[in-house]
């Protein structure tokens, strides 16, 4: 079934973006990471507008993201205090990031800095988790002793101290501010809710469960992406609501049947999934950037200043 | 070459005023609705003549089908330290969103290429890309590549001998219109021609306009962009909601 799109001018296959959306939804329920870094790539590859596209992609990583954080708050999975803490350098971080985004397209090379980023950042994160997971399943398959999930560490003497109940950590707030600074700086010139770079930021860095990590993470990126959505809205007019509604739809089924299936398995083992997709995504962006495309040229409508 | 067509003109031109053009659309109104998948333009007609038919070439006709032109950036990708990046640009001023000719024949028979430089008949002849020669090296590349591009895409057509001409009289050619179809006015332009030279030539226009559902989405989303953010993330929020609610009530 074919539906054209109001505000992307094409007319794409009903089903594929239900399926798309399904797919992302699940991976996004079971890992909880947003999905944009899958969904924005996605829909360029079947032919939407990059700027609709990405706009468009955070808008569906919000209604994923807030389907995935009512299943994870059954589980008393959500750490709200961490999360409003996340969300607060999260603000602060974006700002930056938008301001440096228009340096970058002033510039003319945003398409190049982007790409970059996300081979840098998904590289590097998926190379990481990648390592220290299969290291982790090792010791436990051996039955050596498990290290502990959080160890003390500098990050433990810092000042302003907090209690987080539910991650079960007493930590300063000024790690997981920073942490969140970061993200919304990745998430604005990545045009992501940033996902990716929580989850291994929140276990490795911050200490926290596995467990909470998600539910935590989905929190924060609902509002990461509620503003990036409507400052699209505003500025560019690229949301397409349709899209959208059908992207949502396989979505938030997806996500629900992501975090059952993500409760089965073992922590280690979504770990090395999460970080083999992620590496995936980051081979497929460089292996555009280092063969020889077979277009060098490349055509784009409209009056632009 | 120009001698032989200023002869031409000096023999056919008492005939060139008494064959004109009577044509039809099957439709003067493209709606794009939800379910839009392209549509298909029916374009007929035939040659109204005051006298008998004139000596000389045989009958030819040409209709261009052209889309709402648009300013375009070309952009050209080159090895820079090993990874592939836009490194030159070019903008043209207008270029057609959609072009398609229809023919009765092959363009460089039929079609003299004063007559095609003075109607802009080909899509060549038709995109303006003025003053590019100083935005880059080969500057004229950019525009073959454009040409190319819009062709992949199925926006550029060239349909030579797609249109049926029976007894030099009456004449009809469909024009599929894609998916991908941009709002506006689409012209459509009917030559006759003779010997290389139009001797009339009529113009039409479709309108091609959003309905329904994607009006009120387009208009919304340009009219009240506030508005329809946060209409969106509610929606969005909505659906999550429901998502959730829904699986509960299926798993008790």
């Amino acid at each position: 079934m074919q539906l054209y799109l109001p505000i992307a001018e094409v007319s794409v296959d009903a089903f594929l973006i239900l399926g798309l959306g399904g797919i992302v939804g699940f991976l996004s329920g079971m890992f909880g990471v947003g999905g944009g870094f899958l969904i924005t790539p996605l829909l360029f590859f079947i032919g939407v507008p990059p700027a609709v596209a990405v706009a468009t992609g955070a808008n569906q990583v919000v209604a994923s993201s807030v389907s995935g954080v009512l299943a994870q708050m059954k589980r008393k999975a959500v750490d709200f205090r961490m999360g409003t803490v996340l969300l607060a350098g999260g603000i602060v971080g974006s700002a930056i990031g938008i301001w440096v985004f228009q340096l970058m397209t002033q510039a003319g090379q945003i398409d190049l800095f982007v790409q970059l980023s996300y081979v840098l950042f998904l590289g590097l994160i998926g190379a990481m988790m990648l390592q220290e997971s299969l290291r982790s399943l090792l010791r436990s398959k051996s039955g050596a002793p498990v290290r502990r999930s959080h160890v003390h560490s500098w990050v433990h003497g810092l000042p302003l101290k907090m209690k987080f109940r539910t991650s079960g950590l007493y930590i300063s707030v000024l790690p997981p501010m920073l942490v969140g600074a970061v993200v919304g700086f990745l998430a604005a010139i990545m045009g992501v809710g940033g996902g990716f770079i929580m989850v291994p930021a929140m276990i490795y860095l911050l200490g926290m469960p596995t467990k909470v990590v998600i539910g935590t993470s989905l929190f924060q990126i609902i509002f990461v992406t509620a503003f990036t959505t409507v400052m699209h809205a505003v500025t560019n007019q690229s949301v397409d609501m349709l899209l959208a509604l059908m992207l949502i739809l396989g979505g938030v089924i997806g996500a629900q049947i992501g975090a059952r299936v993500g409760v089965r398995l073992k922590a280690e083992q979504l770990r090395i999934l999460l970080s083999l997709l992620v590496l995936a995504v980051a081979g497929r962006i460089a292996v555009d950037l280092l063969v020889r495309p077979a277009e060098l040229y490349s055509v784009t409508a409209g009056a632009l200043p | 070459m120009i001698r032989a067509v200023l002869a031409l003109l000096i023999l056919t031109g008492t005939a060139l005023a008494d064959e004109t053009i009577v044509s039809g659309l099957s439709q003067n109104r493209v709606s794009i609705t939800a379910d839009f998948d392209g549509s298909e333009i029916l374009i007929y007609g035939a040659v109204k003549r005051e006298a008998p038919a004139p000596d000389g070439g045989p009958m030819e006709v040409i209709i261009t089908v052209e889309g709402p032109p648009t300013p375009v950036q070309v952009r050209r990708k080159a090895r820079v330290a090993g990874i592939w990046l836009n490194n030159a640009e070019v903008r043209v001023d207008s270029a057609p969103s959609f072009y398609a000719v229809a023919t009765t024949g092959p363009l460089q028979h039929i079609l003299s290429d004063t007559e095609n430089l003075r109607h802009q008949i080909t899509i060549e002849r038709v995109i303006r890309a003025v003053g590019i020669t100083d935005e880059a090296e080969k500057a004229g590349e950019f525009v073959l590549a454009l040409l190319r591009v819009r062709t992949n895409e199925d926006r550029y057509r060239v349909l030579e001998g797609r249109v049926e001409l029976t007894e030099d009289t009456l004449f009809r050619t469909d024009v599929v219109l894609p998916a991908n179809l941009t709002e506006g006015e689409y012209r459509v332009r009917l030559f006759l021609l003779r010997d290389g030279r139009v001797v009339a030539t009529q113009e039409r226009l479709i309108g091609v306009r959003k309905e329904g559902l994607e009006r009120f989405i387009f208009t919304m989303a340009h009219e009240q962009p506030l508005l329809y953010g946060l209409l969106s993330l509610l929606l969005a929020a909505f659906a999550g909601w429901a998502a959730s609610a829904a699986f509960r009530l299926i798993r008790l």
